[in-house]
């Protein structure tokens, strides 16, 4: 269909965009006189354009999948609430980094009112989709790159609904409450690192949370780490920091922090994760590389293939393509 | 596609333009830090300043009418050239800063000397140019070299007189204010109060006293508590030509915030703001691009305020909030382009613009070595190339079109051809009459008025 072409060559524009805006702001960190912050907002804002744009292409083609595949029941998948806009939204603020799901929910969120994006409820949520907190409400870093599983967007509630689709990798267990549901890879541009995380934490930290982890369940409502927990941080990078922006970056930021809670898990996260698990300094780095304003990190589903992915093939389907096409920006 | 006339040619009442005078070296010697970074005329137009990328400030003077030599009359020679700034390295961040002059703006003449300011990223320095032409002599203790006499050899006293000599031009540096800024400086404005100036960086703007370099004022600080909620930076500012307690700034967003220093220390809110909603039929990827201002100019009388965006040139009335009175465009043809000077970098060209003396006239730069003027009463405007090639000296400038497809007429560019290497970012007009600066990579042009080079 000649609606489908016009829809897949946006979808390349938009990726080929993303990939040129992620290597300005790579090759900006290089540039004499220091990173120019006015430019790495303009192109944070292209990079965000071509992210809302590939991912609302995206969202449309899975949700017609999904019909597809599923023309009678309940779909596990609900369509949120409010479709995909047709243009980019303006939002209210640059969201934080944050995975790919968040990216959808966040877009819900602006087209809903221009809530404040990471605070409040955004789309509502289904009754019967309840979710573990398995994530923390501070702001910063780990408050954007959160599960779309148990909860969406921001700190406060998002929707579930459509963080269910992208729950790709997220483990359902036997209650079906999700678990760490979504896993967010992240590539530092600096020493070509790549970084799993699970909801914003290392896994290590989310596992103390969960109450399928070997912690015992300490309710639903578990307090989630410290706001204010700082992680390791190298020294190298403090320069990048104050390059961007006066002091450390905000939030969830970076220092020397607590020994992260072991967890039985932790054995098999490493199995298949990147190569230093406990390089959470690479998150807080690609803040600092991509200055104010970051809009998204680059996503690669890490051998998704060995996650048990009950219902949950539309979201490993968007995953996996997303990692087609991430591995050539890896190469910057 | 129909062929689109972008500009319409001189009328009787237009000005005709020629190439007055050219300075710069050829093209192929350029080196980088030969680039024109910025281009002042003085309050006065008897002076021009330009700096470029490697931190040097020119000085043009306007040679005064003489009889004796017509033909050298209204010619801008070099007046002075000095090192302005010089590239530094901060240690602590490990960034080096530029040595690029951002910005030049001259301060109104108060005696025989005159000052100007000018800034890089980080330090704003006040200089000081002076002249001497007579020197003293005759000394009584010293020789004409200023060695000092054998006394025995002093029979008589004599008064030293003043003795014409070759003409000096000494430039000191008389203020340094530094430490000011963590961002990047990109305005500078003298107040109408000429005690007071104001620096502005991506997020805050800077109120200092011209006599003191250890203190400034903050009065205005657009940085979020977190960095990472940072939606919009400052892009230009400029204090009201004649209201001492007003300036304006613009920001990434494509708005303009016109604040009143009276109403409280700290002029975070604005006392009026300027913004003219999105056409949501132009919604690209490069929307906020686009719509970014590059430079505000309040006009002569204080009325109006002249911004520049990547495709428009747009005049505000003070009185105004919700939109803009006129609206130009520069180069629309470009709008389906935006991809590709994306992906060039072109799309972030910071382009200037500028009043002329009756704010009748705008004009602003564009690429190829294009210039474009738009004449507020008449509606005409016209596009003008700055090069060697086209400009004979005296001849008259040839009105440029660029046609973007259909019928193309002889000596008509097209879209595609353009080189958009070739930009003109940085234009002056003198204050009163229709003399233009144009800047062009390292080239400086200056054009005058036919009527006005004839006359002299």
């Amino acid at each position: 269909m000649l609606r489908g072409r016009r829809r897949m060559e946006s979808t390349l524009d938009a990726q080929s965009l993303i990939s040129i805006s992620l290597r300005k702001i790579h090759s900006s960190r290089t540039q004499r006189g220091g990173i120019k912050l006015h430019k790495n907002l303009l192109v944070s804002y292209v990079l965000r354009n071509a992210r809302q744009l590939y991912l609302s292409e995206r969202y449309a083609e899975l949700y017609r999948r999904q019909q597809q595949h599923y023309p009678d029941g309940a779909p596990l998948l609900a369509m949120p609430a409010c479709p995909p806009p047709p243009a980019p939204p303006e939002l209210p603020v640059l969201p934080l980094p944050a995975d790919t799901q968040d990216r959808e929910v966040r877009s819900c969120a602006a087209v809903r009112g221009g809530a404040e994006l990471l605070e409040g409820p955004v789309c509502a949520a289904p009754p019967e989709l309840q979710r573990a907190p398995c994530r923390d409400s501070s702001p910063g870093f780990y408050r954007a790159a959160g599960s779309a599983g148990p909860g969406g967007g921001g700190g406060g509630g998002s929707s579930a609904a459509p963080g269910l689709l992208y729950a790709a990798g997220c483990d359902f267990g036997t209650g079906g409450v999700p678990h760490c549901s979504s896993r967010t890879t992240v590539l530092d541009l600096d020493t070509h690192v790549v970084t799993t995380v699970e909801n914003g934490y290392l896994h290590q930290d989310c596992c103390s949370q969960c109450p399928c982890c070997c912690q015992p369940v300490a309710g639903l409502a578990s307090p989630p780490p410290a706001p204010g927990t700082k992680r390791k941080y190298y020294p190298g990078q403090e320069e990048e920091e104050e390059g961007v922006e006066e002091g450390e970056p905000g939030g969830g930021g970076v220092a020397g922090g607590p020994p992260f809670a072991p967890c039985t898990k932790r054995a098999r996260f490493e199995e298949y994760s990147a190569e230093h698990p406990q390089d959470s300094s690479n998150i807080s780095n690609l803040i600092s590389i991509f200055g104010s304003g970051f809009t998204g990190l680059v996503s690669r589903q890490q051998a998704d293939s060995e996650q048990p992915l009950n219902g949950q093939l539309c979201g490993k389907q968007a995953l996996a393509s997303l990692g087609a096409w991430t591995r050539a920006i890896v190469a910057f | 596609m129909s062929h689109k006339q972008v500009s319409s040619p001189p009328g009787e009442s237009a000005v005709d333009w020629c190439l007055y005078q050219l300075n710069g070296a050829a093209e192929f010697e350029v080196s980088d830090a030969d680039i024109i970074s910025t281009v002042e005329f003085n309050h006065t137009g008897e002076l021009l300043a330009t700096g470029d990328k490697g931190g040097r400030v020119v000085i043009f003077q306007r040679e005064p009418e003489s009889k004796n030599e017509p033909y050298n009359q209204g010619e801008y020679n070099v007046y002075s050239t000095f090192q302005s700034h010089e590239p530094e390295f901060d240690y602590l961040k490990s960034l080096e800063i530029e040595e690029k002059i951002n910005k030049i703006k001259w301060l109104p003449q108060q005696n025989a000397a005159h000052s100007l300011l000018s800034t890089n990223d980080k330090t704003i320095k006040l200089w000081k140019i002076t002249e001497r032409d007579k020197r003293p002599e005759g000394y009584n203790l010293k020789d004409e070299e200023g060695k000092l006499k054998d006394l025995s050899t002093v029979t008589s006293l004599q008064v030293p007189v003043l003795k014409p000599m070759d003409l000096m031009v000494e430039v000191t540096p008389r203020r340094i204010f530094a430490n000011g800024h963590t961002y990047h400086v990109n305005s500078i404005s003298v107040n109408s109060d000429c005690e007071t100036y104001m620096s502005a960086d991506d997020l805050r703007i800077n109120l200092w006293h011209l006599a003191i370099t250890d203190r400034s004022f903050n009065i205005v600080d657009i940085k979020p508590a977190n960095m990472e909620d940072l939606t919009e930076v400052i892009t230009a500012s400029e204090f009201h030509p004649h209201h001492c307690n007003l300036f304006v700034y613009s920001s990434s967003k494509g708005s303009l915030r016109l604040c009143d220093m009276r109403a409280s220390a700290l002029c975070d809110k604005h006392s009026k703001l300027y913004e003219e909603p999105e056409d949501p039929s132009n919604r690209s990827f490069f929307s906020e691009i686009i719509s970014s201002v590059s430079d505000v100019k309040f006009s002569h009388s204080g009325r109006y305020m002249l911004t520049r965006d990547y495709l428009t040139v747009k005049v505000w009335d003070l009185n105004m909030e919700t939109k803009p009175v006129e609206t130009y465009q520069v180069h629309d043809y470009l709008r389906s382009k935006l991809c590709s000077l994306y992906e060039n970098d072109c799309i972030f060209d910071k382009f200037e613009c500028a009043w002329n003396g009756s704010d009748s006239v705008i004009m602003t730069g564009a690429y190829n070595n294009f210039f474009r003027m738009f004449d507020r009463n008449t509606k005409r405007d016209v596009t003008l190339e700055a090069s060697r090639e086209s400009s004979k000296p005296r001849a008259i400038l040839k009105p440029r079109r660029v046609c973007v497809g259909g019928k193309r007429r002889k000596d008509d560019i097209s879209v595609d051809s353009l080189d958009f290497t070739k930009k003109i970012l940085h234009t002056a007009w003198h204050p009163t009459e229709n003399i233009i600066a144009i800047a062009a990579t390292n080239n400086l042009y200056i054009f005058q008025d036919k009527v006005n080079s004839e006359m002299h």
